[in-house]
């Protein structure tokens, strides 16, 4: 396995691991318990229920269009060292 | 000018529009019908997979199933928006790499096997059809409510406009419309929403006003809800009904099914480079959370103006849109307790799901139904929810306008997501059926000339289910996810991430994955729907979140395969290293 793909992985391990904790986490399982905190109008996991989670998502995606993008720099510039 | 009037001059503009644009992106070549010739810029490929994505249903019912279902709703917030982090980091970056035209091209090259592809264009086309047939209902249903003509009139109608610009244009004519079908559609979304908002919360912002006072008073419109819901005995707005683990399940397939449906995946094969296509990923999600942040928004605010304008409520002195929408059946109000007032309560007002309309009127002048009464509930009022997003400028006395908008963009979004459904269906058949299968001798011009075929004749038969529905629309949406999280996710994920994977896994995981999801729905939809509760469920999983137990089958299937089967020929580990650089 090459070192971009070993890096790839590790990236999409961390950035999946977040999406699990809004969604999933935040959103479902810890939702009810989150409820006791309030952000304005919201109970927090109804927040992240029906509008947090979302915004979460597009962060997300556009750190890793980021990562990837320097990721991708630093191994062409690499391969054209050798 | 009337808002009939208004509404033929935006219906008839847009689709000037949409044909003007046929005209402009003709398709020269097989690349340029398959996947508008790469060359498409990724904003705009956003917009596209935004339109292509959000359907009929999303733009007319989410709004209104949020508006009923409160807490419950947002396994369709979370699942439909989730499954694009999904396709950012674990397929459309790859499968634009590897750089052919459609899915189970990648399958069938990636498991060294004609019966993987011609699998996966089946799985494929039950997915697409299933998906289709809602759309061109949902063409229809707007013809014969915003313009009074004929449903099957409007079927056809748009039928037409489909075929010009997908038939001639292929991915090239599609991809375009569906950027003008975008702005179309979220401009119509969004224009009554704020106007909602602002009445509601004085809240410019939907997203902001949700989370807001009400007007004139120091109450959080979500604090209102919960008060007003438990007070008429429904359960409270802000909090489940579901079992955990169910909402877990609906969630994931959902996220699973939407990363694996081909009309999305395909449009990320459209942009120039592998780095476009995450890009772009984002961009489609940025498009498409506008609509599924405002959509709770709607559904809360239409929630609450139901209780201020509906609930005790003399019939007669009942909003202008409440007749209207009454007059064209899709409300009706039944006085049991002989008060003249309406009442709303949980529970089903009367028994069958739709009031079935007498030419009788009442006392107060509102319809008689025939329908029984179903006497356990004091309930007297049947809405459906899809008119939430329907009536809303209405609701909130929007000039005329705003209403004809409205129109327009429910046609977008059925337009643009049937043209995608209709594009993959075409490609899998002239691409991977004919030209990869059966006739691998035929030139590309032949190939290109059965794709326009194949479009035309998937055309006539989603036209067919449009205006003779099968009954089931509504119960398929929960198919199409399950099987598109059993059969196409996984083998995608796995021919990406893992290189052991042989073919005979690949295709027993998609045949067993299909079964098991396809089995699963049918018992308890069709076969004994009187059983659809969580005490005869399989751990409680409903129907609808059962694809994630199809995808649990595949996976297994194909680990077990890797014992028995021999692995992949080294060409497999040859694709996948080039996938696997930058």
């Amino acid at each position: 396995m090459n070192d971009y793909w070993k890096e790839n992985l590790r990236i999409i391990f961390v950035l999946l691991s977040i999406w699990f904790l809004v969604s999933f986490g935040f959103g479902i399982i810890f939702s009810e318990w989150l409820d006791q905190f309030k952000i304005g109008g919201f109970k927090l996991g109804f927040w992240f229920a029906q509008q947090g989670s979302i915004f979460f998502f597009v962060i997300l995606i556009f750190i890793y269009v980021y990562l990837m993008n320097k990721l991708d720099k630093k191994y062409q510039d690499k391969n054209k060292d050798k | 000018m009337s808002v009939q009037l208004l509404t033929y001059l935006f219906v008839g503009l847009t689709f000037a529009l949409y044909i003007g644009i046929a005209f402009w992106s003709k398709a020269k070549d097989t690349g340029d019908f398959y996947v508008a010739g790469k060359g498409v810029h990724p904003v705009a490929n956003g917009m596209a997979t935004a339109a292509d994505w959000m359907s009929a249903a999303s733009f007319i019912s989410i709004a209104g199933i949020i508006a009923f279902s409160g807490r419950d709703g947002a396994v369709y917030l979370m699942g439909w928006t989730g499954g694009y982090v999904l396709l950012a980091l674990l397929l459309a970056p790859y499968l634009r790499k590897f750089g052919k035209y459609t899915v189970p091209e990648f399958i069938g090259t990636r498991y060294y096997s004609d019966l993987a592809r011609i699998v996966a264009v089946l799985c494929l086309i039950f997915i697409s059809f299933t998906y289709i047939a809602g759309q061109m209902r949902g063409v229809g249903i707007v013809f014969s409510r915003f313009l009074e003509v004929d449903i099957n009139l409007g079927v056809i109608i748009g039928m037409v406009i489909v075929f010009f610009y997908a038939v001639m244009g292929g991915m090239k004519g599609i991809t375009y419309t569906q950027v003008a079908q975008y702005c179309v559609l979220i401009f119509a979304y969004l224009v009554p929403a704020i106007f909602i908002s602002i009445l509601v919360t004085g809240n410019p912002v939907p997203q902001l006003g949700f989370g807001d006072t009400v007007n004139g008073s120091s109450e959080f419109l979500l604090d209102k809800l919960d008060r007003i819901t438990e007070e008429l005995g429904f359960n409270p707005y802000t909090e489940n009904t579901k079992s955990t683990f169910d909402i877990i399940c609906i969630t994931a397939a959902l996220m699973f099914g939407t990363a694996g449906l081909p009309h999305v995946i395909v449009r990320f094969f459209t942009v120039p480079k592998v780095k476009d296509a995450r890009k772009s990923v984002g961009y489609a999600l940025i498009f498409i959370a506008l609509l599924f942040t405002t959509a709770p928004a709607v559904g809360a605010f239409a929630r609450a103006n139901i209780a201020d304008s509906i609930q005790d409520t003399k019939y007669i002195d009942a909003p202008e849109w409440f007749k209207n929408w009454e007059s064209i059946g899709l409300v009706a109000w039944k006085d049991k307790n002989d008060d003249g007032a309406m009442q709303l309560y949980p529970g089903n007002a009367f028994e069958g799901i739709q009031p079935s309309f007498t030419s009788e009127v009442g006392i107060y002048g509102e319809r008689i139904i025939s329908n029984k009464l179903n006497e356990d509930s004091q309930n007297e009022l049947y809405i459906d929810r899809d008119i939430m997003v329907l009536a809303n400028p209405e609701i909130a006395n929007l000039p005329p306008w705003v209403f004809a908008l409205v129109a327009a963009g429910a046609l977008a979004a059925a337009l643009s997501t049937a043209a995608g459904l209709l594009l993959v269906i075409s490609s899998s058949i002239s691409h991977d059926l004919m030209k990869k299968t059966f006739r691998p001798k035929i030139t590309e011009k032949q190939e290109l000339l059965y794709a326009r075929i194949a479009a035309s004749i998937a055309i006539l038969i989603a036209g067919y289910f449009g205006i003779n529905p099968p009954g089931f629309v509504a119960q398929v949406v929960a198919l199409a996810f399950g099987l598109a999280a059993s059969t196409i996710f996984p083998a995608l994920l796995m021919g990406i991430f893992f290189k052991n994977i042989n073919k005979e896994g690949a295709i027993l995981g998609m045949i067993l994955g299909l079964i098991t999801t396809l089995s699963y729905i049918i018992y308890f939809k069709f076969i004994f729907p009187n059983f659809n509760n969580s005490d005869y469920w399989f751990l409680g999983i409903s129907p609808e979140g059962f694809g994630v137990i199809g995808m649990i089958v595949n996976f297994l299937t194909a680990a077990l395969c890797i014992k028995f089967f021999p692995n992949p020929p080294k060409k497999v580990g040859l694709i996948l290293a080039t996938i696997r650089q930058p």
